[in-house]
Order: structure tokens, then C-alpha cells, then sequence
């Protein structure tokens, strides 16, 4: 999948998980992904049910619902410079924002995703990533 | 034989588990069904196993069917050696 530079930030700091989420979500909102409650939604989601998000050891992927103001779906990569910690003993230095409009179109974006984050190689090289186009490269299929 | 893929709303992270672990089950040359479900509505549906995080796992586990906890949703070795005791 090809990710264009402005959906993806490199070595932000973040003063917790709130901070880190707020970031990639706004990433999507100034891509015209959400509208700027959806990332309410997505930090509203983690008081709520934990930190259910963190799907990988380092990696979060905070979301909510389509009808919390998707515009467009798509999703936002934010690779912290020092990981952050949740509620008890979890911690994420990888957040990727997804703005899902249904059930089903957003398949191909999750596919994408899984793709990366389940090859340890390339999850590793992903959490220590320091510039954009290393981002890039690892969600593009086609340049491995 | 139905399993049941949880997370918070039901279609972010329990989708992406749904397809690790449709892609195990085809490695395993298993068939089984499996759906997902919001953590509020998980423990009042049908399932013979139930795979999800941990934190939701603990909750899930109230004795009455296998309930699996995955660290990485994506990492198909892992699920697959979670589930390979509970099918075929």
C-alpha cells in the first residue's frame, strides 16, 4: 500500500498515550480523513474499554467508528521517538491511526497493515524507523 | 466448529485477528467459522473458542469455553501455536 508523506510523522514526542493518539489522529484530520471529533472518539474508546488498541507489543491502533465522523478511510503511522505507556504494563512506540468508514471496505487496510506488523523483521525496522520514506517503503509492498 | 474473534467495537482489531486466523487455519488445512464480535456482546454468543487480547481474555474467561489470548494479532506462528491444541 502506498502511503503518501502526510499521513505518517516520524520522532514526535508524546507526552503519554492521550498525546500520541491525538497525534496520529491528526494526521488523519488534516489528511480529510475524520472530522476532529473522531479523534475524540478514539481517545474516548481507550478510557473506555483499556488499552484494547495495543495489538502487538509496541504497536497501537487507535480507531472508532465510522459514524464518529470518517470522511474518507485510511489510516495515519506515527513512530514515536520513546515508546509510551498505557494504563498498566503496556506500552506502544508505533501508533496507527485507522479511520474505517464500514465493516468491510476497510479489509485492505487492516490486510495492509498485518502485513507489517506481523513479520518480525519488518515490525522491528518499523519501531525504529527515523525518517518517512523508511515508513513508506516498509508498507509498499512492491519495495519489500 | 465456531470461533469467535473479539475486540473493543468489533471490527478494528478483531478483523485483523479474524484474518490471522483464517490464514492458520488454511496453513492447518482446518475449516472452521469464524466471526467477530465487540467485547460487550462476546460472552453472550455462541463460540467453542474465543480468541482475543489479554486484557479482554481475563474478562472473557468465565469457565465455560476455551478462551485464547494473542499478544501480536498479526503474528501468524503465534496464533497458530495458540490454537493448534484446540483444532482439528
Amino acid at each position: 500500500m502506498k502511503l503518501n508523506e502526510e499521513v505518517i510523522r516520524v520522532g514526535q514526542l508524546a507526552s503519554g498515550w492521550e498525546e500520541a493518539v491525538k497525534q496520529c489522529g491528526q494526521l488523519l484530520i488534516e489528511n480529510g480523513n475524520v472530522e476532529a471529533r473522531y479523534v475524540h472518539a478514539m481517545v474516548d474508546n481507550v478510557h473506555t474499554l483499556g488499552a484494547y488498541i495495543v495489538i502487538a507489543p509496541g504497536v497501537a491502533l487507535p480507531h472508532a467508528r465510522p459514524e464518529d465522523g470518517v470522511l474518507q478511510q485510511g489510516i495515519s503511522v506515527s513512530v514515536l521517538q520513546e515508546p509510551v505507556s498505557f494504563f498498566s504494563d503496556k506500552e506502544a512506540i508505533v501508533f496507527i491511526g485507522l479511520a474505517a468508514q464500514d465493516k468491510v471496505m476497510h479489509l485492505h487496510l487492516l490486510k495492509a497493515v498485518a502485513e507489517v506488523i506481523g513479520d518480525s523483521e519488518k515490525l522491528a525496522h518499523l519501531k525504529k524507523a527515523r525518517t518517512v520514506r523508511e515508513v513508506q517503503q516498509l508498507f509498499d509492498k512492491e519495495s519489500g | 466448529m465456531k470461533i469467535l474473534a473479539v475486540c473493543g467495537m468489533g471490527f478494528g482489531s478483531s478483523m485483523m485477528l479474524k484474518m490471522t486466523v483464517e490464514l492458520v487455519l488454511k496453513e492447518l488445512n482446518q475449516v472452521a467459522d469464524v466471526e467477530t464480535a465487540d467485547f460487550s456482546t462476546a460472552a453472550s454468543l455462541p463460540a467453542d473458542l474465543i480468541v482475543t487480547n489479554a486484557e479482554f481474555a481475563k474478562q472473557l474467561d468465565d469457565g465455560s469455553k476455551p478462551v485464547i489470548a494473542i499478544d501480536n494479532i498479526a503474528d501468524s506462528q503465534e496464533v497458530k501455536e495458540k490454537l493448534i491444541g484446540f483444532i482439528g
